[in-house]
């Protein structure tokens, strides 16, 4: 009877004990999620933590830019922002501004420009301003397939070494500059 | 001006809620009367303050106020008027306002309708339920303030996503909150019993109710979502076991437990501990919920503006809750002594078997729900859990439920016998048999979906020999038949049609199990024979919306060179955003859906223009809604009994009652 009765006691603990549990867990989770240690979104980019596949990619002439091959991409001077974009996208125009502050502060912003005419991409870097310091045209889209760009626009973090650090498809939003993008630039940086 | 007035107001609501936290619990611990009459006023009070801000919001949506941050990123002047309404809950902020109006809704209800319970307990459920009110108001204000301004304000807002434009997802989420909400006020009877150390039939009484009306509205909600899923995702399926889902099934089934066992507790007064921990665990897992989705740890295709820090929030008001109340439940639960002694055959005993079964079923789904997350947590490991996992583990569990579900209401209160319950359903079992074979030999010998038919006859014919069998059906004349059956309580009847309707669904689910589909590109103007019909497609042309352009194609279906429906299934391409949806094509004659999508297109071998299309072909699909249905009014039905109406016994008749007991125990 007494083991019966302690069995029922320590029975009625479980829902504490099971809450108590799940409740840690997901606050460890939380913590994960807001230092980036945990992504239950879980369509890593193979590229993550490796540098590029080969590739180079001619210019565009009107611009006057250098053009971008995956040479450029090893033994830089600090992080680099490569960035695939095209006139077409209208989410591009979105994250355009975030994009001119990064060429402003400093931080080489390398183009792709993505299936686009050479005029309309031309015409969009006039009106909108150009915020690369090199820029390829990829017409046929090849290295976008390569890379496993999503869509444009989609946005790779390089360290010196060329390592890809951080991959966003889809546009940049404040939030993403304040939250990842500059704390992951000033870690590189230092 | 308005904005700062819902703003005040949900202020105002705070500030009450922490008076109606505070006073009437104060008041019930000293036995201080006027202390604990405060709890009506205060949550009144707190219903209007609320009301006055929700209204605020409404208005600064309707009048597309740019100035409010809410409005400038969820709605836009354009939107039809019905849908700048909705968007004021289709967002998180907006949606916990809504969320915290439901529960002063239901609080006010409480102190209305409450009339006849012991001020003691009222007192404390207002009280518990003022807590609840306190933290989401918290949430609310300080991580997710609705009225937050922007200056300068922007010309128009930016919300036209017209994916939410839909009216299914317009009723879906108010439709789930209530049932959440209505959750909270069992949650409070039970926080409230457990301080009391005392659970009676009264309590039992009180708390069905309030569980029927939460499980009516959850099944309701989830229904909607599931029918906003099969004719919106276009991917033909009614269920996907997505993380979201799950998350509001769990409370549907813990619910479900709690209802019946709180028949018990109200007839029998037995398994008091359990219903309490019940009751505890459907607001447990509704919170649950809540944190999943929009917390962001959850991998699913129903995103919600996510956001770890206010994750960490709902973390908080959950561990304050939950941990507190099964905190409390440990403490509290071994004073219980378990009363009303039952055989394992009875009435009783097919609940306990109910409750157990339903119990095992919600476990299997938020281990299912809940492991790739800690693994990937505990490991780093990314695994996902899919619909095969669910549909083997939950079935075999389904199954015996199904099959008891049916027995149950036949066996007496306390001690029953098996074979005349038998003897009662023999010809309903025989009518599942013949269902059986019959699914069996024209489904093509699928054994599963042959399997569901039974259970779906089953259901339907023990819900007849049900009602057949408290008018005395068989043992007196037919028109005395009718008579009792026309003055059985209302309770009885919503039970059987609750029955029924879960078998209506399980055959429409059972008809899913046999639908066919064709994958199979055609030019303009071919044709293919599929599931006894001839499809025709007729062109693909481009169409032009509002905010959207797409490729329309139009299908025309023929029977025996006769034309039965025109479809027109189309692809939407949404310029801002960049996203295409697939508008599926569904004619339905509520005895087979007709389900045609539009796919790519493509230049065929001979050079010619093709559609790939996709069609399917789905017998009783609807009825999986409709039983849903049919569910809902069971509940309802059993709501407007008039037992429930008059609710608990007054007062002095229980004091009698208590006194009586008390002579009887000493």
């Amino acid at each position: 009877m007494s083991t019966a009765t302690s069995r029922r006691n320590l029975l009625i603990f479980a829902p504490l004990g099971v809450a108590l549990a799940g409740g840690t867990g997901f606050y460890l989770m939380l913590r994960g999620l807001q230092d980036g240690s945990f992504n239950p979104r879980g369509v890593p980019s193979v590229l993550i933590g490796r540098t590029v596949p080969e590739f180079s990619l001619p210019p565009l002439e009107s611009s006057g830019l250098p053009t971008l091959a995956s040479a450029d991409l090893l033994n830089l001077p600090g992080p680099v922002v490569v960035n695939f974009w095209a006139s077409w996208c209208v989410p591009c125009i979105i994250e355009h501004p975030h994009l001119m502050a990064l060429h402003r502060r400093g931080v080489p912003v390398y183009g792709v420009n993505y299936k686009d005419r050479a005029n309309d991409a031309q015409a969009f870097l006039t009106r909108h301003g150009n915020p690369y310091t090199r820029l390829g045209m990829d017409q046929p889209g090849r290295v976008a397939i390569d890379w496993g760009v999503y869509g444009v626009p989609e946005t790779y973090i390089l360290d010196r070494q060329g390592v890809v650090r951080w991959r966003w498809a889809g546009p940049i939003t404040p939030e993403l500059m304040s939250q990842d993008v500059n704390p992951l630039l000033d870690r590189l940086r230092a | 001006m308005i904005p700062e007035i819902g703003h005040f107001a949900l202020i105002m609501a705070l500030m009450l809620s922490v008076a109606q936290s505070v006073l009437p619990l104060w008041g019930a611990h000293r036995g201080d009367a006027r202390l604990m009459a405060t709890a009506s006023p205060l949550a009144f009070a707190g219903l209007v303050a609320v009301g006055v801000g929700f209204g605020a919001l409404i208005w600064s949506f309707v009048v597309n106020d740019t100035t409010v941050m809410n409005v400038v990123q969820n709605s836009h002047s354009a939107k039809p008027l019905i849908y700048k309404i909705t968007g004021t809950w289709g967002n998180h902020e907006g949606s916990m306002v809504l969320w915290v109006l439901t529960l002063a809704i239901c609080a006010a209800a409480v102190a209305g309708f409450g009339r006849d319970l012991p001020s003691g307990l009222k007192s404390r459920v207002l009280a518990v339920m003022g807590m609840i009110s306190l933290g989401f108001l918290a949430f609310t204000l300080f991580t997710s303030n609705p009225f937050d301004r922007v200056w300068p304000p922007p010309p128009d807002g930016q919300g036209l996503n017209p994916l939410l434009q839909d009216i299914g997802l317009a009723i879906h989420p108010p439709l789930l909150y209530v049932g959440y909400v209505g959750y909270a006020v069992t949650f409070a009877f039970a926080v409230a019993a457990l301080i009391e150390g005392r659970v009676d039939a009264a309590w039992g009484r009180w708390v069905r109710p309030w569980s029927l009306a939460a499980w009516a509205f959850l099944t309701m909600g989830i229904a909607i979502g599931s029918w906003w899923a099969y004719y919106e995702l276009g991917w033909g399926g009614f269920w996907f076991w997505d993380p979201v889902e799950n998350a509001s099934l769990l409370p549907w089934l813990v619910g479900a437990a709690l209802l019946h066992s709180a028949i018990v507790v109200e007839k029998r007064e037995a398994l008091k501990v359990w219903t309490v921990l019940l009751a505890l665990l459907a607001f447990a897992l509704s919170l649950l919920g809540t944190f999943l989705v929009r917390s962001g740890v959850l991998n699913s295709v129903h995103s919600f503006a996510s956001d770890p820090a206010r994750g960490v929030f709902i973390l908080g008001l959950l561990a304050v809750y939950v941990a507190g109340a099964f905190a409390l439940f440990a403490w509290r639960a071994p004073a219980m002594a378990p009363q009303g002694v039952f055989s394992p055959l009875s009435r009783e005993g097919g609940i306990v078997l109910n409750n157990l079964l339903l119990c095992s079923i919600a476990a299997v789904v938020f281990v299912g729900t809940l492991y790739p997350l800690f693994l990937d947590l505990l490991t780093g490991q990314m695994i996902s859990v899919g619909p095969p996992f669910y549909n083997m583990a939950t079935a075999p569990l389904a199954f015996p439920l199904v099959v008891a579900m049916a027995m149950g209401p036949l066996m007496a209160w306390k001690r029953a016998a098996f074979w005349p319950v038998l003897q009662r359903l023999w010809w309903a079992a025989c009518i599942a048999l013949l269902a059986f074979i019959l699914a069996l030999v024209l489904g093509g010998w699928n054994a599963l979906p042959a399997l569901g038919f039974a259970c779906g006859f089953w259901l339907l014919a023990g819900a007849v020999v049900d009602i057949g069998d408290r008018s005395g059906l068989g043992r007196t004349k037919l028109a005395n038949v009718f008579n009792r059956a026309r003055h059985l309580p209302r309770a009885a009847w919503g039970a059987a049609i609750a029955h029924a309707g879960m078998g209506v669904t399980i055959l429409g689910i059972s008809g899913m199990g046999l639908a066919t589909e064709r994958l199979i590109a055609l030019p303009a103007g071919g044709t293919t024979q599929f599931a006894g019909y001839e499809w025709r497609l007729d062109g693909v042309r481009d169409f032009q919306g509002p905010n959207w352009t797409s490729r329309k194609a139009s299908i025309t279906v023929m029977r025996d060179g006769q034309v039965l429906h025109v479809m027109e299934p189309s692809r939407r391409f949404f310029p801002v955003g960049r996203m295409t949806t697939t508008e599926a094509a569904i004619r339905t004659n509520l005895a087979r859906d007709l389900y045609a999508v539009l796919g790519e297109e493509r230049d065929g071998p001979t050079g010619q223009r093709e559609a790939v299309l996709r069609l399917h072909h789905k017998p009783l699909a609807p009825w999986i809604w409709i039983g849903a249905g049919i569910m809902a009014l069971g509940a309802g039905l059993s709501l407007s009994d008039r037992r429930v109406r008059i609710a608990a016994p007054n007062r002095r008749r229980r004091e009698a009652e208590e006194a009586a007991r008390a002579g009887a125990t000493a």
